[in-house]
């Protein structure tokens, strides 16, 4: 799923400060299951923010909503009717909510009340890991399963570095070497002489390097 | 082995010499008199010098220019490269750079993460990893050809480095990781400081049991301590280093004015038993910010007069 964390509530209302209604938009997917944008987190949010502007006097009308999906333009209409009732939109989806968001509506102003953070796993509760650039061209079956390009701070694809050490990633004791876990994985399935075969430049093109990038599906376009 | 190459290094491993090769850190400013300084004292003691790339990410003069100002010495400089900075389009032209002022070695190296240095907000570029800056250097100068497949007018003609850190974890893939450099075109390898003597032994013996040392020439790299305080940081605070503690306590065990002797000492012993290890080819001697106790060094390790090529 897409991980991502809610904003410093110091910068969530620089965000809305002028604004004299506001929307708090959630979103039942990935930001519900990370704990920072679904509906639970927006009554939250919502009552903080009411909290603070109350005590600076202002009348600010602040109200709450929370779709299935703000990546999906099905459930974005549900805002249709009430748009218009807000001078600004507090998306807690992740920034392609927040966009969709603002795409679809485009005389309010949206603002993202969230970070986005990376694609990953919650590993136990309160506690999300990265798992995944979205690199266009996977390339996991040679890797043992674990990626280099997301979980090695160097995205070396023949690794390790000479900094690994006792497992551990060379840039923070507590992070785990992306290679030692890809080494004992290798082992574990006996196939560790895999390691010796160069793993050939990567075509980074269907990555971000290749500017924006779609999908299309000419068999189930309607 | 015979030299494919003009490089002055090349020609003194296929003569069967040990080689000596140093390093020089470029300033944080843009006076080459410091690399002047620096190439004076070593410059008859060494047979190729390696100028590092933004060595702990730490912004400094660029390691072309001085590369270029070390050939126009009359010394023959070790181009190193590091992925972390530069594109396969940077990495390529910079190649080109050096050959233009027929600089002849290159050392090809991932880098250490920007979060070590004073950039630590930097993006990292990784296009490349150090095994395929191998291949790059190999395919510019065999085929003539850039990467995309373009021919290059004049090629490159460049002995091929790399490094290794027979110290570093997973210890089990440190042997099969030299052999992929190999696989990749690595012709000489300057291996991570060695402190722990019995630990790169075995490494050593790992090498020669695949025959790897027929393939590609080992250069030991060797940092002379100059106090117990350097040898305490090296050992806790350095990844992938491997300083054992007897070696902290020797330093530590002498008053503070002696610990530079003693550091000097511990690196001469290395050094001789160092080429008694059958596959080690010669050395790397990265006296850090102490190049003036080169010369000593070669000395002490019998390794002077260099050989005429
Ligand atoms: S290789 Fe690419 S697509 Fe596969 S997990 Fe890694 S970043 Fe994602
Ligand atoms: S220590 Fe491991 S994860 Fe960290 S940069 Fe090196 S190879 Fe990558």
């Amino acid at each position: 799923m897409i991980v991502a964390e809610q904003k410093p509530i110091e910068e969530i209302i620089q965000e809305i400060q002028d604004d004299h209604s506001v929307l708090i938009l959630g979103c039942n997917e990935c930001v519900t299951v990370c704990e920072a944008g679904g509906k639970k987190e927006v009554a939250v949010l919502a009552s903080a923010l009411r909290m603070h502007f109350m005590q600076q006097g202002d009348q600010k009308q602040i109200e709450e909503k929370t779709l299935e999906r703000q990546c999906d333009s099905e459930y974005l209409e549900e805002l249709r009717a009430q748009v218009d009732r807000y001078d600004s939109v507090l998306s807690l989806a992740c920034g392609a909510g927040v966009q969709f968001t603002a795409e679809k509506y485009p005389s309010t102003a949206i603002y993202p009340g969230v970070n986005t953070k990376f694609i990953g796993v919650t590993e136990e509760q309160g506690y999300w890991t990265e798992r995944c650039q979205a690199c266009g061209q996977c390339i996991l079956a040679k890797t043992g399963g674990i990626c280099p390009v997301s979980r090695c701070a160097k995205r070396l694809l023949n690794g390790p570095c000479g900094g690994s050490t006792q497992g551990k990633c060379e840039i923070n004791p507590e992070l785990d070497c992306a290679w030692q876990l890809i080494i004992d994985r290798l082992s574990s399935l006996d196939k560790l002489d895999d390691y010796e075969e160069l793993v050939p430049i990567k075509d980074w093109s269907p990555d971000r390097a290749g500017g924006p990038r779609k999908v299309v599906r000419e068999d189930v376009t309607s | 082995m015979s030299a494919n190459t003009p490089s002055r290094l090349e020609k003194v491993l296929a003569n069967g010499h040990f080689a000596v090769t140093t390093e020089c850190g470029p300033p944080r400013g843009s006076d080459l008199g410091v690399i002047t300084q620096k190439a004076e004292y070593v410059k008859n003691h060494v047979d190729a010098i390696n100028v590092t790339d933004n060595q702990t990410s730490v912004t400094r003069l660029c390691s072309l220019s001085c590369c270029i100002h070390l050939k126009q010495l009359g010394l023959e400089p070790i181009l190193q490269m590091v992925t972390r900075d530069r594109n396969r389009i940077a990495l390529q032209s910079d190649i080109l750079g050096a050959a233009a002022f027929d600089i002849h070695n290159i050392l090809c190296l991932s880098g250490d993460h920007q979060s070590f240095g004073d950039h630590a907000q930097g993006q990292n570029v990784h296009d490349l990893d150090s095994m395929q800056l191998i291949q790059t250097a190999r395919h510019m100068r065999d085929e003539g050809a850039f990467l995309g497949g373009d021919a290059i007018q004049r090629p490159p003609q460049m002995f091929v480095g790399a490094a290794a850190n027979p110290f570093a974890d997973p210890f089990e893939i440190r042997v099969p990781r030299l052999a992929k450099k190999v696989k990749a075109g690595a012709e000489f390898i300057q291996t991570q400081c060695i402190y722990n003597l019995d630990k790169f032994e075995e490494w050593m013996k790992g090498i020669r049991d695949r025959g790897l040392h027929e393939e590609v020439a080992i250069l030991a790299g060797l940092t002379p301590f100059k106090s117990a305080g350097m040898a305490r940081f090296m050992k806790n605070k350095v990844p992938g280093m491997d300083v054992p503690d007897h070696v902290v306590k020797r330093m530590a065990d002498q008053p503070k004015e002696k610990q530079p002797e003693e550091g000097l000492k511990i690196c001469t012993e290395s050094m001789q038993r160092l080429k008694e290890i059958e596959g080690v080819s010669g050395f790397h001697i990265m006296a850090i910010e102490w190049e003036q106790k080169v010369p000593e060094l070669v000395e002490g390790a019998g390794l002077h007069p260099r050989p005429e090529i």
